[in-house]
Protein backbone atom coordinates (compact mmCIF):
# COMPACT_ATOMS: atom_id res chain seq x y z
CA UNK A 1 0.00 0.00 0.00
CA UNK A 2 2.76 2.34 0.97
CA UNK A 3 4.51 1.74 -2.36
CA UNK A 4 1.39 2.75 -4.24
CA UNK A 5 1.21 6.00 -2.31
CA UNK A 6 4.84 6.76 -3.03
CA UNK A 7 4.37 6.07 -6.72
CA UNK A 8 1.22 8.18 -6.83
CA UNK A 9 2.96 11.02 -5.02
CA UNK A 10 5.92 10.85 -7.40
CA UNK A 11 3.75 10.90 -10.48
CA UNK A 12 1.62 13.69 -9.06
CA UNK A 13 4.60 15.83 -8.09
CA UNK A 14 6.22 15.48 -11.50
CA UNK A 15 2.94 16.09 -13.29
CA UNK A 16 2.33 19.28 -11.32
CA UNK A 17 5.91 20.45 -11.92
CA UNK A 18 5.60 19.74 -15.63
CA UNK A 19 2.22 21.42 -15.81
CA UNK A 20 3.52 24.54 -14.04
CA UNK A 21 6.57 24.73 -16.29
CA UNK A 22 4.39 24.14 -19.33
CA UNK A 23 2.03 26.91 -18.30
CA UNK A 24 4.95 29.22 -17.61
CA UNK A 25 6.35 28.51 -21.07
CA UNK A 26 2.96 29.01 -22.72
CA UNK A 27 2.61 32.31 -20.91
CA UNK A 28 6.13 33.32 -21.85
CA UNK A 29 5.38 32.37 -25.43
CA UNK A 30 2.51 34.86 -25.38
CA UNK A 31 4.41 37.59 -23.54
CA UNK A 32 7.63 37.32 -25.51
CA UNK A 33 6.01 36.49 -28.83
CA UNK A 34 8.01 37.78 -31.76
CA UNK A 35 5.89 38.50 -34.76
CA UNK A 36 7.39 36.45 -37.53
CA UNK A 37 6.06 36.18 -40.99
CA UNK A 38 4.78 32.60 -41.49
CA UNK A 39 6.00 32.80 -45.06
CA UNK A 40 9.61 32.65 -43.82
CA UNK A 41 9.07 29.12 -42.54
CA UNK A 42 7.36 28.09 -45.76
CA UNK A 43 10.20 29.44 -47.86
CA UNK A 44 12.80 27.65 -45.75
CA UNK A 45 10.91 24.43 -46.48
CA UNK A 46 11.24 25.11 -50.22
CA UNK A 47 14.95 25.87 -50.15
CA UNK A 48 17.56 23.19 -50.64
CA UNK A 49 18.85 23.28 -47.08
CA UNK A 50 22.47 22.99 -48.14
CA UNK A 51 23.33 26.29 -46.39
CA UNK A 52 26.01 26.79 -49.02
CA UNK A 53 25.69 30.56 -49.15
CA UNK A 54 25.46 30.57 -52.94
CA UNK A 55 22.54 32.98 -52.80
CA UNK A 56 24.74 35.58 -51.15
CA UNK A 57 23.18 35.25 -47.69
CA UNK A 58 24.48 33.47 -44.59
CA UNK A 59 22.31 30.41 -45.07
CA UNK A 60 18.94 29.17 -46.19
CA UNK A 61 16.96 30.76 -43.36
CA UNK A 62 18.79 34.08 -43.72
CA UNK A 63 17.88 34.11 -47.40
CA UNK A 64 14.25 33.28 -46.62
CA UNK A 65 14.13 36.18 -44.20
CA UNK A 66 15.68 38.51 -46.77
CA UNK A 67 13.05 37.52 -49.33
CA UNK A 68 10.21 38.37 -46.98
CA UNK A 69 11.56 41.40 -45.17
CA UNK A 70 13.87 43.01 -47.72
CA UNK A 71 12.19 41.88 -50.91
CA UNK A 72 15.20 39.94 -52.14
CA UNK A 73 14.70 38.26 -55.51
CA UNK A 74 13.23 34.77 -55.31
CA UNK A 75 15.53 33.16 -57.86
CA UNK A 76 18.85 33.42 -56.05
CA UNK A 77 19.10 29.80 -54.88
CA UNK A 78 21.59 28.19 -57.27
CA UNK A 79 21.04 24.73 -55.82
CA UNK A 80 17.27 24.51 -56.18
CA UNK A 81 17.17 26.19 -59.57
CA UNK A 82 13.91 26.85 -61.34
CA UNK A 83 11.65 24.61 -59.26
CA UNK A 84 12.65 26.30 -56.02
CA UNK A 85 12.29 29.74 -57.57
CA UNK A 86 8.78 28.81 -58.76
CA UNK A 87 7.80 27.44 -55.36
CA UNK A 88 9.00 30.55 -53.55
CA UNK A 89 7.36 32.70 -56.20
CA UNK A 90 4.07 30.97 -55.47
CA UNK A 91 4.41 31.74 -51.76
CA UNK A 92 5.36 35.36 -52.34
CA UNK A 93 2.81 35.86 -55.12
CA UNK A 94 5.31 36.78 -57.78
CA UNK A 95 6.27 34.95 -60.93
CA UNK A 96 9.87 33.97 -60.78
CA UNK A 97 12.16 34.58 -63.66
CA UNK A 98 14.03 31.42 -64.44
CA UNK A 99 17.52 31.82 -63.04
CA UNK A 100 20.30 31.53 -65.55
CA UNK A 101 22.09 28.38 -64.57
CA UNK A 102 25.77 29.01 -64.13
CA UNK A 103 28.72 26.76 -63.63
CA UNK A 104 32.21 27.25 -62.36
CA UNK A 105 35.03 27.19 -64.86
CA UNK A 106 38.72 26.98 -64.03
CA UNK A 107 40.50 29.40 -66.33
CA UNK A 108 43.80 27.53 -66.56
CA UNK A 109 44.95 24.82 -68.93
CA UNK A 110 48.54 24.53 -67.76
CA UNK A 111 48.66 20.88 -66.79
CA UNK A 112 51.91 19.48 -65.44
CA UNK A 113 53.04 18.37 -68.89
CA UNK A 114 52.33 21.74 -70.51
CA UNK A 115 53.41 24.34 -67.97
CA UNK A 116 56.99 24.64 -66.70
CA UNK A 117 57.60 24.26 -63.00
CA UNK A 118 59.58 26.71 -60.96
CA UNK A 119 60.09 24.46 -57.95
CA UNK A 120 58.80 21.25 -56.44
CA UNK A 121 56.61 21.99 -53.48
CA UNK A 122 56.39 19.80 -50.41
CA UNK A 123 54.46 21.11 -47.46
CA UNK A 124 51.02 22.12 -46.35
CA UNK A 125 48.62 20.94 -49.00
CA UNK A 126 46.78 24.20 -49.44
CA UNK A 127 46.81 26.64 -52.36
CA UNK A 128 46.54 29.73 -50.17
CA UNK A 129 49.87 29.17 -48.46
CA UNK A 130 51.68 28.08 -51.60
CA UNK A 131 50.45 31.17 -53.43
CA UNK A 132 52.59 33.17 -51.01
CA UNK A 133 55.73 31.37 -52.18
CA UNK A 134 56.48 33.18 -55.43
CA UNK A 135 52.91 32.85 -56.69
CA UNK A 136 52.95 29.09 -56.72
CA UNK A 137 55.21 26.31 -57.97
CA UNK A 138 54.50 26.94 -61.65
CA UNK A 139 56.66 29.38 -63.52
CA UNK A 140 53.44 31.08 -64.61
CA UNK A 141 52.47 33.32 -61.68
CA UNK A 142 48.82 33.21 -62.72
CA UNK A 143 48.39 29.45 -63.15
CA UNK A 144 46.44 26.88 -61.16
CA UNK A 145 48.43 25.72 -58.14
CA UNK A 146 46.63 22.41 -58.17
CA UNK A 147 46.59 21.62 -54.45
CA UNK A 148 42.82 21.67 -54.40
CA UNK A 149 41.70 24.40 -51.99
CA UNK A 150 38.67 24.60 -54.25
CA UNK A 151 38.17 20.82 -53.98
CA UNK A 152 38.01 21.04 -50.19
CA UNK A 153 35.68 24.00 -50.14
CA UNK A 154 33.18 22.66 -52.70
CA UNK A 155 30.06 21.52 -50.83
CA UNK A 156 28.92 19.40 -53.75
CA UNK A 157 32.10 17.45 -54.52
CA UNK A 158 32.14 18.82 -58.04
CA UNK A 159 35.83 19.68 -58.38
CA UNK A 160 38.84 17.45 -58.76
CA UNK A 161 42.45 18.11 -59.61
CA UNK A 162 43.69 16.43 -62.76
CA UNK A 163 47.28 16.73 -63.96
CA UNK A 164 47.91 19.64 -61.64
CA UNK A 165 44.90 21.69 -62.74
CA UNK A 166 41.52 21.79 -61.04
CA UNK A 167 38.58 20.73 -63.21
CA UNK A 168 34.88 21.16 -62.52
CA UNK A 169 32.37 18.40 -63.17
CA UNK A 170 29.68 20.53 -64.67
CA UNK A 171 26.70 18.33 -63.86
CA UNK A 172 27.52 18.42 -60.15
CA UNK A 173 28.31 22.15 -60.03
CA UNK A 174 25.63 24.33 -58.44
CA UNK A 175 27.43 27.64 -58.98
CA UNK A 176 27.47 28.52 -55.29
CA UNK A 177 30.73 30.39 -55.82
CA UNK A 178 32.59 28.92 -52.85
CA UNK A 179 35.53 27.97 -55.09
CA UNK A 180 35.51 31.37 -56.78
CA UNK A 181 36.21 33.16 -53.55
CA UNK A 182 38.73 30.66 -52.17
CA UNK A 183 41.04 30.43 -55.21
CA UNK A 184 44.10 32.59 -54.43
CA UNK A 185 44.86 32.93 -58.15
CA UNK A 186 41.30 34.13 -58.93
CA UNK A 187 41.18 31.51 -61.67
CA UNK A 188 37.63 30.29 -61.24
CA UNK A 189 34.80 32.19 -62.84
CA UNK A 190 31.09 31.52 -63.07
CA UNK A 191 30.02 31.17 -66.67
CA UNK A 192 26.61 30.34 -68.19
CA UNK A 193 26.01 26.60 -67.91
CA UNK A 194 25.26 26.12 -71.59
CA UNK A 195 28.16 28.08 -72.95
CA UNK A 196 30.53 26.19 -75.15
CA UNK A 197 33.59 28.41 -75.20
CA UNK A 198 35.92 29.77 -72.57
CA UNK A 199 39.46 31.10 -72.41
CA UNK A 200 41.55 28.64 -70.44
CA UNK A 201 44.19 31.11 -69.34
CA UNK A 202 44.50 34.15 -67.09
CA UNK A 203 48.17 34.95 -67.63
CA UNK A 204 48.71 38.69 -67.90
CA UNK A 205 52.31 38.32 -69.04
CA UNK A 206 53.36 39.35 -72.54
CA UNK A 207 53.36 36.79 -75.35
CA UNK A 208 57.06 35.80 -75.40
CA UNK A 209 57.09 35.34 -71.63
CA UNK A 210 54.00 33.13 -71.75
CA UNK A 211 55.42 31.10 -74.63
CA UNK A 212 58.51 30.47 -72.55
CA UNK A 213 56.78 28.91 -69.58
CA UNK A 214 53.57 27.39 -70.91
CA UNK A 215 52.77 25.51 -74.08
CA UNK A 216 49.15 26.64 -74.10
CA UNK A 217 49.02 30.09 -72.47
CA UNK A 218 47.24 33.05 -74.04
CA UNK A 219 49.68 35.41 -75.76
CA UNK A 220 47.14 38.16 -76.33
CA UNK A 221 47.54 38.10 -80.14
CA UNK A 222 43.95 39.21 -80.71
CA UNK A 223 43.11 36.81 -83.52
CA UNK A 224 39.99 35.77 -81.61
CA UNK A 225 38.94 39.41 -81.25
CA UNK A 226 39.19 39.94 -85.00
CA UNK A 227 37.30 36.74 -85.77
CA UNK A 228 34.46 37.10 -83.30
CA UNK A 229 31.29 37.99 -85.27
CA UNK A 230 29.49 39.41 -82.23
CA UNK A 231 32.30 41.43 -80.69
CA UNK A 232 32.18 39.43 -77.46
CA UNK A 233 35.92 38.99 -77.00
CA UNK A 234 38.38 41.58 -75.83
CA UNK A 235 42.05 41.39 -74.96
CA UNK A 236 42.95 43.19 -71.76
CA UNK A 237 46.36 42.98 -70.13
CA UNK A 238 47.54 40.38 -72.62
CA UNK A 239 44.75 37.92 -72.02
CA UNK A 240 41.54 37.35 -73.93
CA UNK A 241 38.23 37.30 -72.11
CA UNK A 242 34.73 36.56 -73.33
CA UNK A 243 31.70 38.69 -72.53
CA UNK A 244 29.00 36.04 -72.21
CA UNK A 245 26.16 38.51 -72.61
CA UNK A 246 27.30 38.99 -76.23
CA UNK A 247 28.69 35.52 -77.00
CA UNK A 248 26.61 33.51 -79.48
CA UNK A 249 28.46 30.23 -78.96
CA UNK A 250 29.58 29.98 -82.58
CA UNK A 251 32.95 28.53 -81.64
CA UNK A 252 34.89 30.51 -84.25
CA UNK A 253 37.32 31.84 -81.67
CA UNK A 254 38.15 28.34 -80.52
CA UNK A 255 38.83 27.32 -84.10
CA UNK A 256 41.06 30.28 -84.90
CA UNK A 257 43.08 30.48 -81.69
CA UNK A 258 46.69 29.69 -82.60
CA UNK A 259 47.51 28.65 -79.02
CA UNK A 260 44.48 26.37 -78.59
CA UNK A 261 43.68 28.22 -75.43
CA UNK A 262 40.03 28.94 -76.19
CA UNK A 263 38.20 25.75 -75.42
CA UNK A 264 35.01 24.49 -76.87
CA UNK A 265 35.03 21.12 -75.23
CA UNK A 266 32.10 21.08 -72.87
CA UNK A 267 30.77 17.77 -74.11
CA UNK A 268 34.04 15.95 -73.87
CA UNK A 269 34.58 17.36 -70.35
CA UNK A 270 31.19 16.13 -69.25
CA UNK A 271 32.23 12.62 -70.18
CA UNK A 272 35.15 12.91 -67.79
CA UNK A 273 37.98 13.33 -70.25
CA UNK A 274 40.94 15.26 -69.12
CA UNK A 275 41.92 18.56 -70.57
CA UNK A 276 44.62 17.92 -73.11
CA UNK A 277 45.57 19.66 -76.29
CA UNK A 278 45.33 16.41 -78.20
CA UNK A 279 41.81 15.85 -76.94
CA UNK A 280 40.74 19.06 -78.54
CA UNK A 281 42.31 18.79 -81.94
CA UNK B 1 35.30 35.13 -0.67
CA UNK B 2 38.55 33.15 -0.82
CA UNK B 3 36.46 30.03 -0.49
CA UNK B 4 34.46 30.95 -3.59
CA UNK B 5 37.64 31.70 -5.51
CA UNK B 6 39.01 28.27 -4.66
CA UNK B 7 35.74 26.65 -5.66
CA UNK B 8 35.79 28.50 -8.96
CA UNK B 9 39.44 27.71 -9.72
CA UNK B 10 38.82 24.08 -8.85
CA UNK B 11 35.87 23.83 -11.24
CA UNK B 12 37.76 25.48 -14.09
CA UNK B 13 41.10 23.70 -13.86
CA UNK B 14 41.36 20.85 -11.37
CA UNK B 15 37.96 19.34 -11.97
CA UNK B 16 37.37 20.58 -15.49
CA UNK B 17 34.00 19.23 -16.59
CA UNK B 18 35.19 18.11 -19.99
CA UNK B 19 38.70 16.89 -19.29
CA UNK B 20 38.33 15.40 -15.81
CA UNK B 21 34.66 14.60 -15.37
CA UNK B 22 34.10 13.77 -19.07
CA UNK B 23 30.78 15.57 -19.18
CA UNK B 24 29.50 17.53 -22.17
CA UNK B 25 31.66 15.59 -24.62
CA UNK B 26 29.17 15.77 -27.50
CA UNK B 27 29.18 19.55 -27.99
CA UNK B 28 32.89 19.51 -27.12
CA UNK B 29 33.58 17.30 -30.14
CA UNK B 30 30.68 18.42 -32.31
CA UNK B 31 31.04 22.19 -32.28
CA UNK B 32 34.81 22.56 -32.02
CA UNK B 33 35.77 22.70 -35.67
CA UNK B 34 35.97 26.47 -35.79
CA UNK B 35 36.98 28.97 -33.14
CA UNK B 36 33.96 31.23 -33.71
CA UNK B 37 31.36 28.52 -33.22
CA UNK B 38 33.31 27.09 -30.28
CA UNK B 39 33.28 30.44 -28.49
CA UNK B 40 29.55 30.80 -29.21
CA UNK B 41 28.80 27.37 -27.83
CA UNK B 42 31.03 27.91 -24.78
CA UNK B 43 29.35 31.20 -23.91
CA UNK B 44 25.89 29.72 -24.37
CA UNK B 45 26.76 26.83 -22.05
CA UNK B 46 28.25 29.16 -19.42
CA UNK B 47 25.16 31.32 -19.51
CA UNK B 48 22.77 28.38 -19.21
CA UNK B 49 24.80 26.65 -16.50
CA UNK B 50 24.84 29.72 -14.27
CA UNK B 51 21.12 30.32 -14.48
CA UNK B 52 20.15 26.65 -14.31
CA UNK B 53 22.38 26.15 -11.22
CA UNK B 54 20.49 28.90 -9.45
CA UNK B 55 17.03 27.68 -10.43
CA UNK B 56 17.65 23.99 -9.80
CA UNK B 57 19.04 24.87 -6.38
CA UNK B 58 15.83 26.77 -5.60
CA UNK B 59 13.72 23.89 -6.88
CA UNK B 60 15.65 21.40 -4.79
CA UNK B 61 15.71 23.46 -1.62
CA UNK B 62 12.15 24.80 -1.62
CA UNK B 63 10.15 22.11 -3.45
CA UNK B 64 11.83 18.73 -3.44
CA UNK B 65 13.34 18.74 0.07
CA UNK B 66 10.18 19.86 1.91
CA UNK B 67 8.15 17.22 0.02
CA UNK B 68 10.84 14.60 0.71
CA UNK B 69 11.13 13.91 -3.02
CA UNK B 70 14.93 14.20 -3.35
CA UNK B 71 15.04 11.00 -5.38
CA UNK B 72 13.28 12.93 -8.18
CA UNK B 73 16.26 15.29 -8.53
CA UNK B 74 17.39 14.03 -11.93
CA UNK B 75 14.00 13.97 -13.62
CA UNK B 76 12.86 17.25 -12.13
CA UNK B 77 16.13 18.97 -13.08
CA UNK B 78 15.89 17.74 -16.67
CA UNK B 79 12.36 19.16 -16.87
CA UNK B 80 13.41 22.45 -15.40
CA UNK B 81 16.54 22.85 -17.54
CA UNK B 82 14.68 22.01 -20.76
CA UNK B 83 11.97 24.56 -19.99
CA UNK B 84 14.55 27.09 -18.90
CA UNK B 85 16.47 26.82 -22.17
CA UNK B 86 13.23 27.32 -24.07
CA UNK B 87 12.43 30.36 -21.97
CA UNK B 88 15.89 31.86 -22.43
CA UNK B 89 15.55 31.38 -26.16
CA UNK B 90 12.23 33.24 -26.21
CA UNK B 91 13.51 36.09 -24.06
CA UNK B 92 16.67 36.48 -26.14
CA UNK B 93 14.70 36.48 -29.37
CA UNK B 94 12.47 39.21 -28.04
CA UNK B 95 14.89 41.53 -26.31
CA UNK B 96 18.36 40.75 -27.63
CA UNK B 97 17.94 39.70 -31.26
CA UNK B 98 21.63 40.16 -32.01
CA UNK B 99 22.69 37.86 -29.15
CA UNK B 100 19.98 35.44 -30.24
CA UNK B 101 21.38 35.42 -33.76
CA UNK B 102 24.83 34.47 -32.51
CA UNK B 103 23.82 32.04 -29.73
CA UNK B 104 20.48 30.94 -31.17
CA UNK B 105 21.48 27.76 -32.92
CA UNK B 106 23.46 26.49 -29.93
CA UNK B 107 20.82 26.99 -27.27
CA UNK B 108 18.56 24.08 -28.29
CA UNK B 109 21.62 21.84 -28.30
CA UNK B 110 22.23 22.63 -24.65
CA UNK B 111 18.80 21.37 -23.60
CA UNK B 112 20.10 17.83 -23.45
CA UNK B 113 23.67 18.66 -22.50
CA UNK B 114 24.78 16.37 -19.70
CA UNK B 115 27.26 18.91 -18.34
CA UNK B 116 24.42 21.31 -17.46
CA UNK B 117 22.53 18.56 -15.69
CA UNK B 118 25.77 17.41 -14.10
CA UNK B 119 26.39 20.81 -12.51
CA UNK B 120 22.87 20.89 -11.09
CA UNK B 121 23.22 17.41 -9.58
CA UNK B 122 26.72 18.05 -8.22
CA UNK B 123 25.51 21.24 -6.53
CA UNK B 124 23.02 19.15 -4.60
CA UNK B 125 25.43 16.29 -3.97
CA UNK B 126 28.12 18.59 -2.61
CA UNK B 127 25.63 20.51 -0.49
CA UNK B 128 26.51 23.94 -1.86
CA UNK B 129 24.47 26.97 -0.80
CA UNK B 130 22.81 29.30 -3.29
CA UNK B 131 25.80 31.56 -4.00
CA UNK B 132 28.23 28.64 -4.11
CA UNK B 133 25.96 26.86 -6.58
CA UNK B 134 25.89 29.82 -8.91
CA UNK B 135 29.65 30.32 -8.70
CA UNK B 136 30.19 26.60 -9.29
CA UNK B 137 27.85 26.63 -12.29
CA UNK B 138 29.52 29.70 -13.77
CA UNK B 139 33.01 28.29 -13.26
CA UNK B 140 32.06 24.94 -14.73
CA UNK B 141 30.82 26.85 -17.78
CA UNK B 142 34.09 28.77 -18.01
CA UNK B 143 35.92 25.44 -17.76
CA UNK B 144 33.84 24.14 -20.67
CA UNK B 145 34.52 27.33 -22.65
CA UNK B 146 38.25 26.91 -22.02
CA UNK B 147 38.17 23.27 -23.10
CA UNK B 148 36.19 23.80 -26.30
CA UNK B 149 38.25 26.84 -27.30
CA UNK B 150 41.50 24.92 -26.74
CA UNK B 151 40.30 22.00 -28.86
CA UNK B 152 39.01 24.26 -31.62
CA UNK B 153 42.39 26.00 -31.80
CA UNK B 154 44.09 22.61 -32.14
CA UNK B 155 41.59 21.43 -34.74
CA UNK B 156 41.97 24.57 -36.84
CA UNK B 157 45.66 23.73 -37.11
CA UNK B 158 45.06 20.04 -37.71
CA UNK B 159 43.37 20.86 -41.02
CA UNK B 160 46.71 21.92 -42.45
CA UNK B 161 48.69 18.93 -41.23
CA UNK B 162 49.53 15.84 -43.17
CA UNK B 163 47.78 13.14 -41.21
CA UNK B 164 47.65 9.47 -42.25
CA UNK B 165 44.32 8.77 -43.90
CA UNK B 166 42.78 6.60 -41.13
CA UNK B 167 43.35 9.41 -38.61
CA UNK B 168 42.00 12.29 -40.67
CA UNK B 169 39.01 14.19 -39.32
CA UNK B 170 37.26 12.81 -36.27
CA UNK B 171 39.91 10.33 -35.02
CA UNK B 172 42.53 13.07 -34.84
CA UNK B 173 40.07 15.24 -32.92
CA UNK B 174 39.56 12.43 -30.40
CA UNK B 175 43.32 12.03 -30.00
CA UNK B 176 43.77 15.79 -29.57
CA UNK B 177 40.98 15.82 -26.97
CA UNK B 178 42.63 12.90 -25.16
CA UNK B 179 46.00 14.64 -25.07
CA UNK B 180 44.38 17.81 -23.72
CA UNK B 181 42.71 15.74 -21.01
CA UNK B 182 46.07 14.19 -20.20
CA UNK B 183 47.61 17.65 -19.90
CA UNK B 184 44.80 18.81 -17.66
CA UNK B 185 45.38 15.87 -15.33
CA UNK B 186 48.52 17.78 -14.35
CA UNK B 187 46.29 20.20 -12.44
CA UNK B 188 45.34 17.32 -10.12
CA UNK B 189 48.50 18.03 -8.20
CA UNK B 190 47.47 21.61 -7.49
CA UNK B 191 47.25 22.20 -3.73
CA UNK B 192 44.29 24.59 -3.41
CA UNK B 193 43.66 24.38 0.30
Amino acid sequence: METVIVIALTVLALAILALLLGLALALAGKVFAVKKDPRIGEIVQCLAGANCGGCGYAGCSAYAEAIVSQGAPVNCCPVGGKETADAIGAIMGVTAQAPVRLRAQVMCSGTTDLARRKYAYRGISDCLSVAKLGNGPKECPYGCIGLGSCVHVCPFGAIKVENGVAAVEYEKCRACGACVSVCPQHLIKLVPFDTDVWVGCRSQDKGPVVRNYCQVGCIGCGICVRNCPSGAISVQESVASIDYSKCIDCGLCAEKCPRNIIWSGKKQMAEGDTLTVEGKQ
Amino acid sequence: MGNLLLLSLGAVLVENFVFVKFLGICPFLGVSQKLNTAVGMGLAVTFTMTISSALTWLLHRFVLVPLELEYLNTVAFILLIASLVQLIEMVLQKFLPSLYASLGIYLPLITTNCAVLGVALLNVQNGYDFVESMVYGFSAGIGFLLAIVLLSLVRERLIFSRIPKPFQGFPSALIAGGLLALAFSGFQGLQLA
